[in-house]
């Protein structure tokens, strides 16, 4: 935190900016202090907090699974192998009512983003202050802990399924089907082709976007709902009074967290059906 | 909140972890459970084929049963009336033997009596030629009188 006690402003530009590490426009490589040297430093500085928590949810997400993989046996299963089928047969269920073509890529795709996703949303109901407090103490001056609402982490994602999607339908169709999928549609009139371009070019664009920033502004809204909450029931001095702020807070948070719960899991599993299907779009020939 | 090189980074490990997932944590994953999928139902079935033949062999073995129980009884029945038949033939077999001893007893008596009446009647003549010397007095002449003798001794 900036100061003994923030004021609003303060406190609310903290918990929204990221750790960033770039180049100054001096010239030196660093960690930005604030939001606007991290504008400064321009598109190669990298929000260190958000990948290192990507990462670290990422890994435990792959350690879980990969250790239940590592055991898994057609015998009875223990615990975790129980609990890991589980998520892997709702993928699976899911996977196969939308996705009727046959490519092993797309299921293992969604259970990555679902489950990696909903750990990186998880960190949402970490009580807001907590891990930036601790950073601070250890003298790292930003902390973002949830690395959904960097819309550089869902866009990343989103691109990613973008590039898939443009992949598999040359794949799929050849460049030329694709092409004729951007021109020849809605309207089969050779006039209207260019029309039929633009609409169809936005509906494409509208992809990424609509996965990208649906998760990133969930979480990012959420995520300042906690940081309001915080900020409406914070206390200065000790007291009776003070108690019972305190006290309605941790209600408020408490309640807020409950409701968040579906939130998180929900986009997580929103962005997952989403990829699917528009991978199940890019597979199929002839798409409306 | 700008966009910067994070997304190339995230990009990069997001395709990394991708890959991971699809060839360390899904197949092997989803192998073993459509192998547990296919070992519970078959599981099933094979309990389900126990049970029928478990009922085939109870049913089996209750006519395998009865027909057993059917044909001790109609071998006891065999063997009461072999024996009734046995007991039948040695009563009259006894009864037969029996005639035959007594039988054998009665001629044996008869000729017993036939030797006492042949020894007796050599006696008797030798008796009535004495009682006769004694009537008369005097010897009698056994060869002068043979033939009354005789006479006596065939009346006898």
């Amino acid at each position: 935190m900036a100061s003994e006690n923030p004021t609003t402003q303060e406190y609310l530009q903290h918990h929204l900016t990221n750790l960033t590490y770039g180049q100054h426009p001096d010239g030196s490589w660093g960690f930005a202090h604030s939001a606007a040297e991290a504008q400064a430093m321009g598109f190669w500085s990298v929000n260190v907090d958000s990948m290192f928590w990507a990462i670290v949810t990422g890994l435990i997400f792959v350690w879980m699974f990969s250790s239940a993989a590592k055991k898994a046996t057609a015998g009875v299963p223990g615990g975790l192998q129980n609990f890991v089928e589980m998520i892997i047969d709702f993928i699976d269920d899911t996977t196969q009512s939308i996705f009727h073509h046959k490519n092993d890529l797309i299921a293992p795709l969604a259970l990555t983003i679902f489950v990696w996703v909903f750990l990186m949303n998880l960190m949402d109901l970490v009580p807001v202050d907590w891990i930036p407090m601790l950073a601070t103490s250890l003298g790292i001056s930003h902390m973002k802990v949830v690395a959904t609402t960097d819309p550089n982490i869902t866009m990343s994602m989103a691109l990613s399924v973008f590039v898939l999607i443009i992949y598999y339908s040359i794949k799929c169709k050849g460049i030329g089907g694709f092409l004729k999928e951007l021109y020849g549609h809605p309207f089969p009139v050779v006039f209207l082709y260019p029309i039929n371009f633009v609409l169809e070019l936005v509906t494409l664009i509208a992809k990424p976007l609509s996965l990208g920033l649906r998760l990133f502004g969930n979480m990012y809204a959420g995520e300042m709902i906690f940081i309001l909450i915080a900020l409406m029931f914070s206390v200065h001095a000790f007291g009776f009074g003070e108690v019972l702020m305190v006290a309605g807070g941790g209600l408020m948070q408490f309640v807020w967290a409950a409701f968040h719960v579906i939130v998180i899991t929900l986009q997580a599993f929103v962005f997952a059906v989403l990829t699917i299907v528009y991978l199940a779009q890019a597979h199929e020939a002839e798409a409306h | 909140m700008n966009l910067t090189a994070t997304l190339l980074i995230q990009s990069v490990v997001f395709l990394y972890f991708v890959w991971f997932c699809a060839k360390y944590i899904w197949p092997p994953l989803r192998t073993a459970m459509r192998e547990r999928q296919t070992a519970i139902a078959s599981g099933l079935a094979a309990a389900e084929e126990a049970d029928k033949r478990l009922a085939q062999a109870k049913s089996g073995a209750e006519a395998e049963l009865a027909k057993a129980k059917e044909e001790a009884a109609a071998i006891l029945e065999q063997a009461r009336q072999r024996a009734a038949q046995m007991v039948e033939s040695a009563k009259n077999e006894a009864r037969e033997e029996g005639e035959r001893l007594k039988e054998a007893a009665r001629s044996e008596i008869q000729q017993e009596i036939n030797r006492a009446k042949e020894s007796l009647r050599g006696q008797v003549a030798v008796l009535a030629v004495r009682g006769a010397e004694k009537v008369l007095g005097e010897s009698v002449d056994a060869t002068k009188h043979a033939q009354i003798l005789n006479r006596l001794a065939a009346e006898l």
